[in-house]
């Protein structure tokens, strides 16, 4: 959406210069267009169409387990044939079985409790990030950024020797006597709300951070100065001003989570139903190529709205800016 | 009946033994970690004055504003305002309001819902909010602007929302940070006098913090010279003109000529001043310095005569050289080196079109000034 924004201001520059040069300018800022175009044409446009033509075949015991994306093995009309045998069938399983309506339904309740839970623990940091002294914000800034140097798998599995009933966790409240019994988190929702808010935090933090470090602080003062006491300042300045970093940090937390495979798998245990444990089941156990793929289509699908509602909050926080 | 300057004041409660302070700095001092903003000052403003607080950057007069706004506690001393001392009362209770100099307009409001912001803090019914918010509109002439938001007004246009959204709550008292800084040349002439007309109109005490000596004149009533967290003297834009009370003043507040000497006789009042090189100045108010003193004779340029013959009636002429002319349209500016090597300003109102007698660069050239046109300064 931006890119069409960057050509109409070329454009509009346009009549001012000769034809012959504005040509040319415009000729460059296109091309420089294409790159992005490009990239997002080979890496995600052909791979989904890919995803999405299996999606359309049936499973077949060969190598890949369903029918040829592309069969030119009996020519140009034969891979016209290929096409008669695409249907929706897969598409019309997943709503045959509540297996799959019920693991989406979850994932997003997870994935938005988790941002929720997010957004309260990332609030109060990237706010008392933005307001430390300018010197350390640096340090505080790479405090945030330090958990991705290690694997996030690793980190994962490492949660689980802090949850589980003998863990770290448990060691500690007991000797604490804060308990008698050790507390069951691993292999709970629990846990998986632990996972996720400690793995996405900094995606939370980050923009929250960007969006009130660079407020303005007379603005509070005003506020208090009008009468606003220090939380009713916060709620009608700060706030609403820090809105289109909330609303980034939520979305940048609530789309991978909605699909989030690692955290479920080895901290939900067995039990606990998301989409994306759903999605590696069919693919790796069952291996049904084709309705896991079906699975990712409607999850994509699922997450369009979210982006587009992230696009707008984007669009809004530049205008203020400006 | 003779004034200093040329306005006569008919509002002066400054002068009135029995006039009661509105604002009280006692002995208030602030410190930032090792460095004193504020030393040990003491201030007195009255009701319905404008006064203003002037200084180069750094000097402590921001400091003074952000503590009677409440932003800055003071280290040491208190701050009185109607007989109330501030200590401990935090901004969003103290009946000030003040005008930020980058503005601090809400960026997520419209012009309205700035202006309204503090009324609806208070908890003002909203009919009356509609009304003084279409009031406020008027009177800074944005009636049409009302739905904008900050971003999309001018910075002529934003200061006027700064403003009514400070008056809007009627406070007792307006602090104006560098009220006209971020505006152009003409825009600050012309808001100079809007500024003191809406003063007028409402009856509020205004306190402005500027650097700008020229803005300071013409809008206060009194001003507050600080330097280094200090005040050097308080006094009306006249006062401070044609009696600065130190050289430091002498030299912050418009151009002027010094001479170093001593008083060579006189107890108080006239005195004659041996400025060395032969050169002695006669005044007829020294102050109360005494014979023998090192004291600096201060004199503004536009109070020096120059011309080619040495003035018959002068009691001070000193003889020097043309050394520089600059024409600035509505008046000339010479430079005239005197014989010592001491080069004087002086500069002349061009009243006539046409010059009688014209100097040019390396005449030999007179300054000539009368006894009561200097001040003489010992501090």
């Amino acid at each position: 959406m931006s890119n069409i924004a960057i050509t109409d201001t070329t454009g509009q520059a346009v009549p001012a210069k000769p034809v012959v040069k504005s040509f040319a300018a415009g000729f460059v800022s296109r091309l420089v267009i294409l790159v992005p175009y490009l990239w997002l044409l080979f890496f995600f446009l052909v791979p989904f169409i890919i995803v999405f033509k299996i999606s359309l075949s049936q499973t077949a015991i060969a190598m890949p387990p369903y029918t040829p994306v592309l069969d030119f093995r009996d020519g140009v009309a034969g891979f016209f044939a290929g096409f008669r045998d695409l249907n929706f069938d897969n598409y019309a399983w997943l709503t045959q079985d509540a297996l799959y309506f019920n693991a989406y339904v979850t994932s997003v309740i997870i994935a938005a409790i988790s941002t929720v839970l997010t957004l309260l623990v990332g609030y109060p940091l990237a706010y008392g990030m933005a307001r430390a002294p300018a010197t350390i914000r640096p340090t505080l800034l790479m405090l945030v950024i330090l958990p991705f140097w290690t694997s996030f798998l690793i980190r994962v599995y490492a949660w689980i020797g802090i949850l589980k009933p003998e863990g770290l966790l448990n060691q500690l409240l007991l000797s604490l006597h804060i308990i008698n019994q050790p507390l069951v988190i691993l292999n709970t929702y629990t846990a998986i709300f632990i996972g996720i808010v400690y793995s996405y935090l900094p995606f939370m933090v980050l923009p929250l951070y960007s969006s009130l470090e660079k407020m303005d602080y007379s603005l509070i003062e005003a506020a208090k100065d009008l009468g606003c006491p220090p939380t009713a300042a916060f709620w009608k300045v700060t706030f609403p001003l820090s809105l289109p970093g909330v609303i980034a940090g939520c979305l940048l937390v609530f789309i991978p989570a909605v699909g989030e495979f690692v955290i479920p798998d080895l901290l939900g245990g067995s039990q606990t139903l998301m989409i994306g444990k759903t999605l590696w089941n069919e693919f790796f156990a069952n291996r049904d190529w084709p309705v896991s793929s079906a699975v990712a289509v409607i999850l994509l699908l699922l997450l369009i709205v979210p982006i587009v509602l992230f696009q707008h909050a984007q669009a809004r926080a530049q205008e203020i800016e400006r | 009946m003779k004034s200093l300057g040329s306005i006569r004041r008919d509002f002066a409660p400054w002068n009135d033994p029995d006039a009661k302070p509105y604002i009280q700095f006692e002995n208030v001092t602030k410190k930032f970690g090792d460095f004193t903003a504020v030393n040990n000052l003491s201030l007195t403003i009255f009701e319905r004055e404008f006064f203003a607080l002037l200084g180069a950057s750094g000097c402590g007069k921001s400091t003074l504003l952000r503590m009677l706004a409440g932003f800055e506690e003071p280290t040491a001393g208190r701050i009185l305002l109607d007989g109330q001392d501030l200590r401990g009362i935090p901004p969003y209770r103290r009946p000030v309001n003040m005008m930020f100099q980058s503005y601090a307009l809400f960026p997520h409001m419209t012009v309205e819902n700035n202006i309204a912001f503090g009324l609806k803090q208070e908890g003002m019914p909203t009919p009356d909010i509609e009304k003084r918010v279409a009031e406020m509109l008027k009177l800074v002439k944005l009636e049409q602007f009302a739905k904008r938001k900050p971003h999309q007004l001018s910075g002529g246009q934003r200061q006027r929302v700064a403003l009514a959204r400070s008056v809007a709550k009627r406070p007792k008292v307006l602090l104006l940070d560098e009220p006209l800084g971020a505006l152009d040349k003409k825009l600050r002439e012309e808001t100079q006098f809007e500024l003191m007309d809406l003063q007028q109109n409402l009856g509020l005490t205004f306190v402005v913090v500027t650097h700008d000596q020229e803005e300071a004149m013409t809008m206060a009533d009194r001003i507050a010279i600080i330097d280094k967290g200090e005040v050097m003297q308080v006094a009306t834009p006249a006062e401070v003109y044609e009696a600065p009370g130190s050289r430091f003043v002498a030299g912050f507040v418009g151009n002027v000529n010094m001479f170093e000497g001593k008083i060579a006789r006189g107890e108080t009042g006239p005195a004659s001043i041996d400025a060395g090189n032969g050169i002695t100045i006669q005044t007829d108010n020294a102050g109360n310095a005494t014979a023998g003193a090192a004291v600096t004779f201060a004199i503004r340029p536009e109070k020096i005569k120059v011309s080619s013959k040495k003035p018959q009636e002068a009691v001070n002429a000193i003889e020097g050289e043309v050394y520089d002319i600059a024409y600035l349209g509505d008046m000339t500016v010479y430079h005239v080196r005197l014989d010592d090597g001491q080069v004087v300003r002086a500069s002349t109102m061009n009243a006539a079109r046409v010059t009688e007698d014209p100097l040019t660069w390396n005449d030999r050239a007179w300054v000539s000034f009368r006894p009561d046109a200097g001040v003489v300064l010992t501090r």
